[in-house]
């Protein structure tokens, strides 16, 4: 089983127009798909699952996944204490209403000490905005003269990366929904050795079985590492 | 499926030699009939499988890689004649020094000679005019592989129609941590040069500074700038139309100017659909430390843009450490076949999903 799971929810827009509905409805689909996950990673012993919203109409809908994104935390925090789940945030926050950042990092520090199970939430985040922001961090150490540039490794960079929130920043497998082959600036460094699970389904269908295809593919597979067979 | 030998020929009888300029013939009709649509400037190639390919064959895994060779140059050989205009490959990772030391050594050893062999007059290199670089961490390597590698580099230099990218002794994570080590180094050298400048003068000027340090950087921007500019502007004009950036983008390629907001703007151009913005592009005069800019600067892979497609052989779908910075919003394709397997099919395959994607994101672009 994988310690840690990443997902790009990819789908909700095309789920709700083949329903003839607002894209808002296919928003909220996808958060009652993403609760469904979160309840059978904490079932199945995955300690981390990190998600990304993605879709190509975020400018429009901002707003819409920001109010959306309010009113989930609002109403699953108390279930999130009560149940031992951590929940962090990933991004670049001062994108977000003053109200939300308020909200979000509220919730983190409510929730920082639970250990069964944490969800990373990738909100105006950008793999290469985050290996930029560790190397500046790094550079400014430099400057500082705290670390010396010959110092200057991977684990320093792991360190300085925001998916250090977690004991497990490298996910084992990253899903992606709605059959789209590409990572559109996820996680990056963090995805060097993972096994990606590109799916047809729509993020709002995705349940389940489909989480149980995934599995299945990802413990069938033979990790090498660059390394031989063993 | 026409193979090509290494020496790009065959010892053959006249009717196998018609069947070849006839498979030959066709296969440039079908690259004809493809090119209607948009072909990846930039594919990358992780050639995985040769060790299980030499296992299914029930030989030595020797032999595994050099049927893995003779199936690189025919790939080389079907890009570059499709008209891509660069090729990256996955040849050696740092990873894989830690196999068995004899299977290191033998991997080495082919290395040699097929990297001498590209010195040869009639080789792959000079009949497509392939200006060859070796991308990794080449201190790694021993010195007789290092030195023939910068012989291949110094003797293509001059090449200009094609680009082969040879990953060697890389891993993303090493390339960044370099370009990061570097990017340090070119800002502490940049600050003393400008405090030297300032003590000769005598004294401190806010408009005069803020001259001297955009003289210095100006330069070292403007060098890479033209190249990293054109080569992204390049990606993104095939990736982004109708937009304002690619007003930014169009200047840089023609070369006029490119100064450093219109080459953020082309990198943000070819940041597709991912639907946030980075936030971290600097404004003039923030002074940060180091930046997105000075990062990819130093990269091993800024000689090249970013690319479009990236293929892994033998139906793994996972990256091994491979072009992490630069396939954030590359298609993704993973054909079962191994790499010894994989012929023009696949590539066709691959170049036509590729083109299937390409209008649908356009379309996306345009309901923006």
């Amino acid at each position: 089983m994988p310690r840690h799971v990443a997902v790009i929810m990819d789908g909700n827009v095309r789920w709700a127009r083949q329903r003839g509905l607002p894209s808002s409805a296919g928003h909220e689909a996808g958060v009652r798909s993403l609760r469904e996950l979160v309840e059978l990673c904490c079932r199945w012993g995955v300690k981390v699952l990190t998600v990304f919203a993605f879709s190509y109409d975020n400018w429009v809908e901002v707003e819409f996944l920001m109010k959306l994104f309010e009113k989930s935390i609002k109403s699953e925090l108390e279930g999130f204490i009560s149940e031992g789940i951590r929940i962090s945030m990933i991004g670049d926050s001062s994108r977000l209403p003053k109200t939300l950042q308020e909200l979000v990092s509220d919730a983190e520090d409510r929730t920082k000490n639970n250990s069964n199970f944490q969800l990373i939430v990738a909100v105006s985040y950008s793999g290469k905005y985050d290996v930029v922001q560790a190397c500046k961090s790094i550079a400014q150490k430099v400057k500082d003269d705290v670390v010396r540039r010959d110092d200057i490794d991977k684990s320093l960079i792991e360190q300085e990366l925001e998916t250090s929130c977690t004991d497990y920043p490298y996910p084992g497998i990253l899903i992606r929904t709605s059959r789209e082959l590409r990572v559109s600036n996820f996680l990056l460094w963090q995805l060097a050795y993972t096994e990606f699970f590109f799916v047809q389904t729509l993020w709002p269908d995705f349940g389940k079985a489909e989480f149980v295809d995934a599995l299945t593919s990802f413990q069938q597979r033979k990790r090498r590492y660059g390394r031989r067979d063993s | 499926m026409v193979r090509y030998d290494d020496a790009g020929g065959a010892a053959a009888t006249t009717p196998t030699q018609l069947l070849e300029s006839l498979g030959s013939f066709m296969r440039r009709c079908l690259f004809r009939v493809l090119a209607v649509g948009p072909i990846p400037h930039h594919f990358a190639f992780i050639m995985d499988g040769n060790r299980r390919y030499a296992k299914k064959l029930n030989v030595e895994e020797g032999a595994g890689h050099k049927e893995g060779f003779s199936s690189l140059i025919s790939v080389l050989k079907y890009c570059y004649e499709l008209g891509v205009k660069y090729v990256t490959i996955y040849a050696f990772s740092i990873d894989n020094f830690q196999r068995k030391p004899a299977e290191v050594q033998n991997l080495m050893d082919l290395l040699l000679e097929k990297i001498n062999e590209l010195l040869k007059e009639q080789s792959i290199v000079n009949l497509y005019g392939i200006r060859v670089y070796f991308i990794g961490n080449l201190k790694f390597l021993s010195e007789p592989v290092r030195v023939a590698a910068e012989e291949v580099m110094m003797a293509t230099a001059r090449n200009s129609k094609v680009v082969l990218l040879v990953c060697l002794a890389y891993t993303s994570a090493d390339e960044i941590v370099h370009a990061v080590q570097e990017s340090c180094k070119n800002k502490s050298d940049e600050s003393l040069a400008v405090n030297a400048n300032q003590v000769s003068n005598g004294v401190i000027n806010g408009a005069e500074k803020v001259e001297k340090i955009y003289s210095l950087t100006v330069p070292s921007i403007e060098e890479s700038c033209k190249e990293k500019a054109s080569r992204v502007c390049n990606g993104a004009i095939e990736r982004v139309k109708g937009t304002e950036d690619i007003n930014g983008a169009t200047v840089c390629t023609d070369g006029v100017s490119c100064d450093y907001k219109s080459e953020a703007q082309a990198l943000r151009a070819g940041r597709i659909g991912n639907g946030v913005t980075e936030g971290f592009e600097e404004k003039q005069g923030n002074n940060p430390i180091i930046n997105l800019v000075d990062v990819e600067k130093h990269m091993y892979m800024a000689v090249a843009p970013d690319p479009d497609i990236l293929m892994r052989s033998s139906g793994e779908t996972r990256l091994s450490n491979f072009l992490l910075w630069q396939t954030s919003n590359c298609l993704l394709d993973s054909p079962a076949a191994l790499w010894p397997e994989i012929g023009l099919w696949d590539l066709v395959w691959t170049v036509l999903n590729f083109q299937r994607n390409h209008s649908f994101l356009e379309k996306k672009k345009k309901q923006l």
